[in-house]
């Protein structure tokens, strides 16, 4: 991690216990480092990015550590300093929004400039609503509006404050992918002049991609790494990370034989008769791994294919197809379930559809062994 | 028609300040956190499962001239409760109490607390949190309380007749005007006021039901 830290940095340590309804008792313990502009919170739900959240945000009492935000102490639990939520200047907008339903847009926005004079108060107001495009709902209530338009409702409502800091926590999701960019976008503009640290809290790994900068990832309360999106999250170390990091095949193999002069080996897919050949990994013949394959890294054919370098080409019937965003999911039979993502276009040309025979390619190294 | 109008009058006070007291109870009793709070919870529940004669017994007790209550009361106005006005109010407060209080305590815990965080994280304190967004979104339960306590008073017997006795235009009220009539075989003076009662806790409920079921409210969608 880079030494040089901004002047208005979130730097915080943290732990804190949870004792659930269970005997297994949750920890909490995480330091991390949040310059301007976006990072991103990643790990499965239940890692411990909401608890982590609301700590920072002051809704939540740290049992040990410290917060701090530039020059300020939020949180320090030596020196018996624990700031009230509404003086940490901290903005933070929940995944269910949490937009007050009685009150309208712009009475939403407004709430937070309750000490700050009429006239300032209604130029902020007015800049926020054009900034974030809701100028035109500012009379309607929560409950009037788009899902779309109440994220941005309470994107603004928490930006027209000024803070010092933003959380956010899974505020886009259900949004369909150009929606979210171009939220994403307005959020960036609004940043550009600011610079303020933004913790983006997510469990998607699209959205890891669309936006990072920095990822930090969080499993079972613990930071596990951090860096850039691609050096953090492209070999998947734990079996639970790949789970939630867009590796969408997650298989369980027998290892048939090692080819070490190749740095290959071929392993057999659940108790199907489906071989493929994958990074060498520590295992021996015999022995159980898993392996994880992205949806996009699959290639889909009509014909078996010929005269290619992948290696591994299975043949298998479309089980059926959904439309997910911008892209379509073709669930695969080849004697083991494959979920392949392809474009509406492919679907049409190739003239895809339900029980229709296709191909896979798969290149060797789009197999990851998970330890 | 003088015991309906000093009933309405009863009514009143006592929705009056069961509103004003009950709201700090119910928001206590909706956001703490104590473990020991289900004995408030029980003695605010008591007077439903009271005999009225009980309460109304110890009320009196309390009240008469040797007792703490009537005594210090006497002290500030120089004279005693039982069997005045101000007793009445008193014990019926006391009496009606759970019907503002549930209402409310129900009506505020409904609230999404994301938002009362909303609110904190938006730099809000309790008061403000509490009149701008508990507040309004609580008001089919404030209506509840306000017009059960009103109603609940409105057809007491009980309490009124111990803490009160029977005098006219004093501590007379509706209910106990019927059940003097009755007695004195006044039947079609009886069936009148019963009437007028009948008819109001009808329209009572009505209003009860159409704002818990949020006919008008604009705010349904979440």
């Amino acid at each position: 991690m880079d030494r040089e830290v901004n002047s208005s940095a979130l730097v915080a340590s943290i732990r804190k216990e949870r004792r659930g309804a269970s005997s297994s008792s949750f920890v909490l313990d995480v330091s991390l480092e949040a310059a301007s502009g976006i990072t991103i919170l990643f790990g499965a739900s239940g890692a411990g990015k909401s608890t982590l959240l609301d700590c920072l945000g002051g809704l939540v009492h740290p049992d040990a550590g410290k917060i701090v935000v530039g020059e300020n102490v939020l949180f320090d639990s030596a020196a018996n300093i624990q700031l009230l939520p509404q003086k940490r200047c901290i903005a933070y907008v929940f995944q269910s929004l949490a937009l007050f339903p009685h009150l309208t847009v712009e009475e939403n926005i407004e709430y937070g400039l309750a000490a700050i004079p009429e006239q300032d108060r209604r130029a902020r107001v007015a800049e926020i609503l054009e900034a974030f495009r809701v100028d035109k709902l500012r009379n309607q209530k929560p409950g009037e509006i788009s899902g779309g338009e109440r994220q941005r409702t309470a994107l603004a409502r928490s930006l027209v404050t000024a803070p010092r800091v933003l959380l956010l926590d899974e505020p886009l999701t259900g949004l369909d992918a150009e929606l979210k960019a171009a939220i994403v976008e307005d959020l960036r503009a609004w940043n550009a002049a600011r610079r303020i640290p933004i913790l983006y809290v997510t469990h998607s790994r699209e959205e890891v991609d669309a936006l990072g900068e920095r990822v930090i990832v969080i499993d079972n309360g613990r930071v596990v790494s951090h860096g850039v999106p691609m050096d953090v999250l492209d070999a998947p170390r734990r079996k639970r990370l790949a789970q939630t990091a867009g590796f969408e095949n997650l298989l369980i193999a027998t290892v048939l034989d090692l080819r070490e002069p190749d740095g290959v080996m071929r392993i057999r897919l659940g108790e199907s008769t489906c071989e493929i050949e994958v990074p060498l990994a520590h295992a021996r013949v015999g022995d159980r791994v898993e392996v994880a394959i992205r949806a996009g890294d699959i290639l889909l054919a009509t014909e078996r294919p010929r005269g290619l370098s992948a290696r591994n080409i299975l043949e298998g019937r479309i089980v059926s197809l959904e439309r997910r965003g911008a892209m379509m999911k073709a669930q695969v039979d080849c004697g083991v379930m494959f979920i392949v993502h392809i474009t509406p276009g492919a679907v049409r040309a190739l003239e895809l559809s339900a029980a229709k025979q296709v191909w896979l390619v798969l290149k060797t190294h789009s197999c990851h062994l998970v330890e | 028609m003088n015991s309906l109008w000093l009933s309405f009058e009863l009514a009143g006070c006592v929705a009056a300040i069961l509103l004003v007291i009950g709201m700090p109870v119910a928001y206590w009793l909706a956001y703490s956190s104590w473990r020991g709070k289900f004995l408030l919870e029980s003695i605010v529940a008591l007077p439903l499962v009271l005999p009225p004669t009980v309460l109304g017994f110890y009320a009196l007790v309390a009240m008469g001239p040797r007792g703490p209550l009537g005594k210090l009361w006497a002290t500030f106005f120089g004279h005693g409760l039982a069997f005045t006005f101000s007793g009445l109010v008193l014990a019926s407060v006391v009496y009606s109490f759970p019907f503002a209080v549930q209402p409310l305590m129900v009506s505020f815990e409904a609230v999404d607390r994301k938002l009362l965080d909303a609110s904190a994280v938006l730099g809000a304190g309790r008061w403000r949190t509490f009149r701008r967004i508990i507040l309004p979104l609580s008001l089919p339960g404030v209506v509840t309380a306000l017009v059960l306590s009103f109603a609940h008073t409105l057809g007491e017997f009980g309490v009124v007749l111990m803490v009160g006795g029977n005098l006219a235009g004093v501590t007379r009220t509706v209910s106990i005007d019927i059940y003097d009539r009755v007695q004195s075989l006044e039947y079609g003076e009886a069936n009148h006021l019963a009437l007028i009662l009948l008819a109001i806790a009808f329209a009572v409920l009505c209003l009860v039901y159409a704002v818990n079921r949020r006919v008008w409210t604009p705010w349904t969608a979440k």
